[in-house]
Order: C-alpha cells, then structure tokens, then sequence
C-alpha cells in the first residue's frame, strides 16, 4: 500500500494513535525534533489535542511532550500493527 | 601540596540538564539560597552562580540554562555551549550532568553528546527523581551505567537529600574522577539514540510504566472543556488572590510608612533635612514596599504552579489561542501576573522557553493593568465619571474601570502580534513542551524560590523608586522660592511649584500636552509619574496643596474646582480625565519596569523601543480620546 506523504504524517494522527517513526524519505525532520527522540525506529503515540485542536500531547521515549501539528508534518510514522487486528 | 593552596584554588562546575530534569532542586540543595542571578551578555539567557555550602575548597556551581542539546540555533540556546567551550567567561573545570531517572531514553543522548563534544572536562552523572523510578516499577543498574560512561554517577532524591553526602563529598575533587570513555563524535542525534536505546536496555531503564497519577490528573485537566473551565478558575483565583488577599496586609505597611512619615515630622526639626526624609525617602521607599505582599502572594502561586507541574498544562490549554498572536502559552500567565506588577511578571517570563516568546512578551507586559494604575485610575473615575448606572446592576465607573483592564490586555495582544511579525522575527524555531509527571514541590524549595524573587524585586526596584522619589522631590522643591510675607502657606506652596524645576518644565512641555487636554500642572504630574506611575497622585496631591496625600475626597474636590485663569474654564473636565485615563493605559511610566526589562534582556536597546512605541501610542490614543470625548460626550 503507497500512503501518501498527508496520511502518513505525525500532524494529521487522532488521539489514540501508536505507531514508529519511519525513515523520511526526502523531507528533513528538523533538527530540533530529531534531538528530542524523534527519529526512526522510535515508538510514539497521540495522547491528547488542546482545546481547539492544537497542540498535541505526544509521548515518546517515556516521556511526554506538546507539539504544534504544524511542526511536526514533517514527522512520517507507520502504524503498529495490533497482534488482534 | 598544602590544604592551604586546595582551598584557595576555586573550582567551577557546570550543572547541565534538560527542564524538568531536578536541575534547579539540585542546585538549590547545593548551594542554599545563595545564588547570584544575572545574564549572559548580549542574549536573554539568566545566569546564575552559586557556592557549595558544605565544601571546604572554594566550589562554585554554574547553573546553565535547562536544555535538551548542547547544540542551539540561536544566540540564547548557544549559551550553554559557550560556557563549556570558555567563550563566555573562563572555562568550567568540570560539568555535572543531571538527568531525570524516568526520561534516561531521552536524555542520555545529551549525556553522550557532552562527552564527545568536551572529552577533556571532567564529568560526573547525577541521576535523579529515583525514587520516581521506582515506584514506577523501574531498576537501574546504576554500576552499569557507571561503567558504559566511564564516568561517576550519583543517584540522588535530591528534595530529599538521599545521596546527596555522597555527591558532595566527590565535588570536592574533581580532579580525581574516573575519565569518561572516550566516544566517538557522531553529530547526528539518530546514532546517538541508536546507542542511548542499546545502553538503556542494558541498564534496566526501559521498562519503566506510564505515571498512572499523572494519567488521572490530566484526564480531567487537560480535557477539552473541564480543562479549560480548571484553567478560568486557577487563573481567577490567582487574579483573586492578589487583589483580595493582599489588601490587609497592603493597608497595613501603608499605615506603617505614612505613621513613620508622621512620626519623623515630630522628632526631627521642621525644614528642608525632614522634608527630604519624610516625602522623598519614606514616601518613596513606601511606595515600593507597598506592593510587597501582592508579590509575594503573586511569586507563591507562579512557583507552586511551575514546580507542581500545571504551569505547562494551562500552557498546553491555551496556547491555541495564545498563538494567534504569535506567542505560546506560557506567555498568558506572565501576562496575568503582570496585573500585580509588571516586574515580577517580567521575571516570571524566564519560564517562557522560547527567547523570541520571552522577548516578546517583555516588551508587550507593561500594558496589562499594573497595580500602581490603580491609585490613578480610582482618583480620576471617581472625581469625573458620573456614579450613574447602566440597567439596574452595572455602573458607569466600574465599567469604565473595566473597559481600562480590557484595553490594556486587548493592547497587549495586538502589539505582541505585531512585533512577533516584524521586530522579534527572526528564525521561528520549533514550539515544544514537555508536560511532566505532577510533582509537590517542598516547602523548602518553594520557600527559596520565593525568597530568591522576592529579594530581587525589592533590592532592583527599591533602590531604583527610592532614587527617582529623591529626584522627584528635589525638582519639585528647587530653586527655592523665598516666602512672601504674609502669604498663605497654600500661596507658598503653588508659588514654590510654579517656579520650582519640576513647575518650569511642566509649563516647557505644555505646548506639547496641550493637544491631549493637559496644562502644565498635569505635565508636572506626567513627568514625576516617569519614576512611578502612582507618584502622579501624590504629586497632585503637593501641587494642589491638600495636603494629606490619601485624603482622595480633597483632592477630587481640589481638581474638578480647578478653573484656567486665562480661559475661566475648568482645567479638568470629563474629556481631559478620559485622556489621562488612555495616557495611563498605555505610557510606560515605569523606571522599575525600564530597569528590569534592560536587566532581563541584556540591553538597554529593548527598554527604550519599549518606551519609544508605548509613548507614541499613548500621545496618539490620548488625541483621539480627547478629540472625541470633547465633542460628543462634554
């Protein structure tokens, strides 16, 4: 299946969402991000979204941390696959 | 080598961290509450150094600005490399490094980057918030850990004091740590994760479970509306609070100094000397010592929030809405407690991350509605504003009041929204924030915390006010004026103002003010406002020689009979008071403000900007006010 770059983007997950960060292919993760624990491999998931839509509540690495979605759209993340799905 | 040559030698340690990693609890244990709080030159970074307590050889502990990387992008986040790198000052002789227990899989990485990038400093790890750890169900092989780094690490309870003997005892030498490995310099955060994530599997730090309390909390604290809701009322009680709370003891130091004034009036003999002491000293230092207890109720409340970990989720609530202005959400509390007094909310903007943010929010926190526009505020709707009511509840002077409020917060956000558009551009840099676990801070930390801000204001802005009241008094009271004989005191006192220095320039600048409604009188109040802006009240007070300065009664009778002898007018009038109320809305008649705002951002280029623009706009708001008030209302 070729997801598109909109569907595989960290900016656009619900709440709920687990999933790995996988090697952007082309668009720069900026570095800032990258020396968060952003970066391939690295389990992340959607905790919660601000009151009107914005920030998001991530946790990553064990810890937890709000970002705007509009810095993050260049973070790509591939789904975990649930073993009951 | 003698004990002698040791003890004289200081040592400098660098204590480096991410926020929320202890950094600060740490520091304070080390050093009590004697830190030296300044800035970096040129950035608006603080700096603060301390002296290890307990230590016989002279320890010095540099505290640098908590950070996730030693790398920054701009001027303020390079700091912390610039002191390790000895650009900035001399070079420390050794770093401390604390990392948080339950985030090591995130903040190894910048324990691996420290010691690539600076392989010859001595380094020791200290590792906190263990007990955390393992209530969470964690076990770190802290030997292990020792061993992967090649450097000493100190797990410490650091509000508690576990471990921290030990940790003292080995500062005391850094000369004899064990050398850290040394590692390969990657640059690249992915292989360093790659490595933290290999060495956290080997210690035992990743299995470590979610923090299930903090889980509960935030369900209903951060949740889309009851969030909210949480947030109006944690704000409305600290708003409360400052207003509510502090009034007694307000009242109560303002009783102390006007009976000192009094009292000094009595004992010492009548002339220029008591004069000095009991307007200009007692008067001044008052009036700064005045706003003591809605500051330390005010510094309580912001470091209870920060420490206990709900200042960044009301950041998290309402930084949608503090984004489209420009800023974040942690701009919103500085700016709320900005409505005590705007320098300790400029102080509080340290916890903005972000130093454009910060910047930003510095330059636009004079307009919230201070505590010293109260006084003027209250005079001026009194004596001018009909006690008239709109309906059946809302009357005319409380809504006037409240529509000064909203101005100055709506003035506020419209000018950090503009300045976030041109003067503090720059790079935009990515917005984060950690939300960390709910933590109760100790009495004790708080206690210093509060202390540490407290002696602060009182030492920048006391001396400062308690200069400018001097001032103040000394251009309102030479060149002297020779007695007429036979005149009324009252006469001497007017003939003193109008050919004092102060009454010279009030009728230099009156060209200047006429076009807002003001005459020269007004201008002397203006100029003695400069110091302060409640000093205009007293200084109406001297000019229309009432007298007792709190008698408000007297002094609104005094300005509405006041009449031009030139025009036979009245000087005051509702369209004259309305633009003195804008005037003071928006002017920055503040030199404690002025002083801490050059303090906080390193140079005096952004006080003056402030000064620039807030006087320009107040000039042209306070036209238009009078323009329109004068021909629809008067």
């Amino acid at each position: 299946m070729a997801a598109n770059q909109e569907d595989s983007s960290l900016a656009h997950k619900p709440v709920g969402f687990r999933g790995t960060i996988s090697p952007s292919n082309g668009a720069e993760v900026p570095r800032r991000l990258r020396e968060l624990g952003f970066v391939p491999g690295t389990e992340v998931s959607v905790l919660r979204r601000g009151p009107l839509g914005d920030p998001l509540e991530l946790e990553l690495r064990g810890y937890r941390i709000c970002l705007r979605r509009a810095d993050l759209t260049e973070v790509r993340v591939d789904p975990v696959s649930e073993p009951d799905s | 080598m003698s004990t002698a040559t040791i003890s004289a030698t200081p040592i400098r340690i660098a204590l480096l961290g991410a926020p929320n990693s202890g950094k600060t609890t740490l520091f304070n244990a080390l050093t009590g509450s004697r830190a030296k709080v300044g800035n970096y030159p040129g950035v608006t970074v603080s700096r603060r150094e301390g002296v290890v307590k307990k230590s016989e050889r002279r320890l010095r502990i540099l505290d640098l600005p908590g950070s996730y990387s030693l790398r920054g992008e701009t001027p303020d986040e390079q700091v912390v490399e610039r002191v390790l790198g000895g650009e900035l000052g001399e070079r420390p002789d050794a770093m401390l490094i604390v990392v948080d227990a339950t985030t090591l899989r995130r903040s190894l990485a910048m324990v691996r980057e420290a010691l690539e990038e600076h392989a010859g400093l001595p380094c020791a790890v200290v590792v906190t918030m263990v007990d955390e750890m393992r209530a969470r169900g964690g076990r770190l092989d802290f030997g292990k850990l020792s061993k992967t780094l090649g450097t000493p690490v100190f797990p410490v309870v650091g509000h508690r004091g576990v471990g921290m003997d030990a940790l003292c005892r080995a500062l005391e030498a850094p000369e004899a740590w064990r050398r850290p490995k040394p590692f390969a310099k990657s640059d690249a955060p992915e292989a360093r994760f790659a490595w933290v994530d290999e060495v956290c599997d080997d210690i035992g730090a990743s299995s470590i479970a979610a923090d299930t309390r903090s889980d509960r909390l935030d369900r209903w604290l951060l949740h889309p509306w009851v969030g909210g809701l949480v947030f109006a009322a944690v704000m409305i009680f600290v708003f409360q609070s400052i207003f509510t709370w502090a009034v007694p003891a307000m009242d109560a130091i303002e009783g102390l100094f006007g009976e000192i004034g009094r009292l000094s009036r009595t004992i010492l003999p009548g002339g220029l000397l008591a004069d000095l002491w009991a307007d200009g000293v007692v008067a001044g230092v008052g009036s700064v010592l005045v706003f003591l207890p809605q500051i330390i109720i005010l510094f309580t409340l912001i470091h209870f929030l920060e420490d206990v970990g709900y200042m960044a989720r009301a950041a998290f609530v309402v930084d949608r809405i503090m984004g489209w202005v420009g800023l974040q959400g942690r701009s919103f509390v500085v700016l709320l407690s900005c409505s005590a007094c705007a320098v300790p909310g400029i102080m509080a903007a340290r916890t903005i991350p972000s130093p454009r943010d910060r910047l930003a929010t510095i330059l636009v926190a004079p307009f919230m509605t201070c505590s010293a526009r109260l006084p003027v505020y209250t005079l001026l709707i009194a004596a001018f504003v009909p006690a008239t009511k709109v309906g059946a509840l809302i009357g005319v002077q409380g809504l006037v009041m409240f529509a000064l409020y909203l101005l100055g917060a709506l003035t506020a956000l419209g000018s950090a929204a503009l300045l976030k558009a041109t003067v503090v551009r720059g790079n935009i840099s990515t917005f984060y924030m950690e939300l960390p676990p709910y933590r109760l801070p100790t009495a004790r930390l708080l206690g210093t915390q509060v202390w540490q801000s407290t002696r602060h204001f009182i030492k920048r802005a006391g001396t400062i006010i308690f200069a400018a009241s001097v001032i103040v008094w000394a251009f309102l009271n030479f060149p002297q004026v020779d007695a007429t004989a036979g005149a009324t005191p009252q006469e001497t006192a007017q003939r003193q103002l109008e050919g004092s220095a102060a009454g010279q320039i009030g009728k230099a600048i009156e060209p200047a003010i006429a076009p807002l409604g003001y005459d020269w009188k007004i201008g002397v109040g203006l100029i003695a406002s400069l110091a302060a802006r409640e000093v205009i009240v007293a200084t109406l007070a001297q000019i229309y020689a009432v007298g007792d300065p709190d008698d408000f009664d007297g002094l609104r009778g005094a300005l509405r009979a006041d009449v031009n002898p030139d025009t036979g007018e009245p000087v005051f009038d509702l369209a004259v008071a309305l633009s003195l109320l804008v005037f003071f809305v928006f002017a920055l008649q503040c030199t404690s403000t002025i002083v801490i705002m050059a303090k906080e951002t390193g140079s005096w280029k952004w006080p003056i900007f402030a000064f620039s623009y807030m006087f320009g706009l107040a000039y042209v708001a306070s036209f238009i006010t009078y323009r329109a008030a004068s021909a629809w209302l008067v």
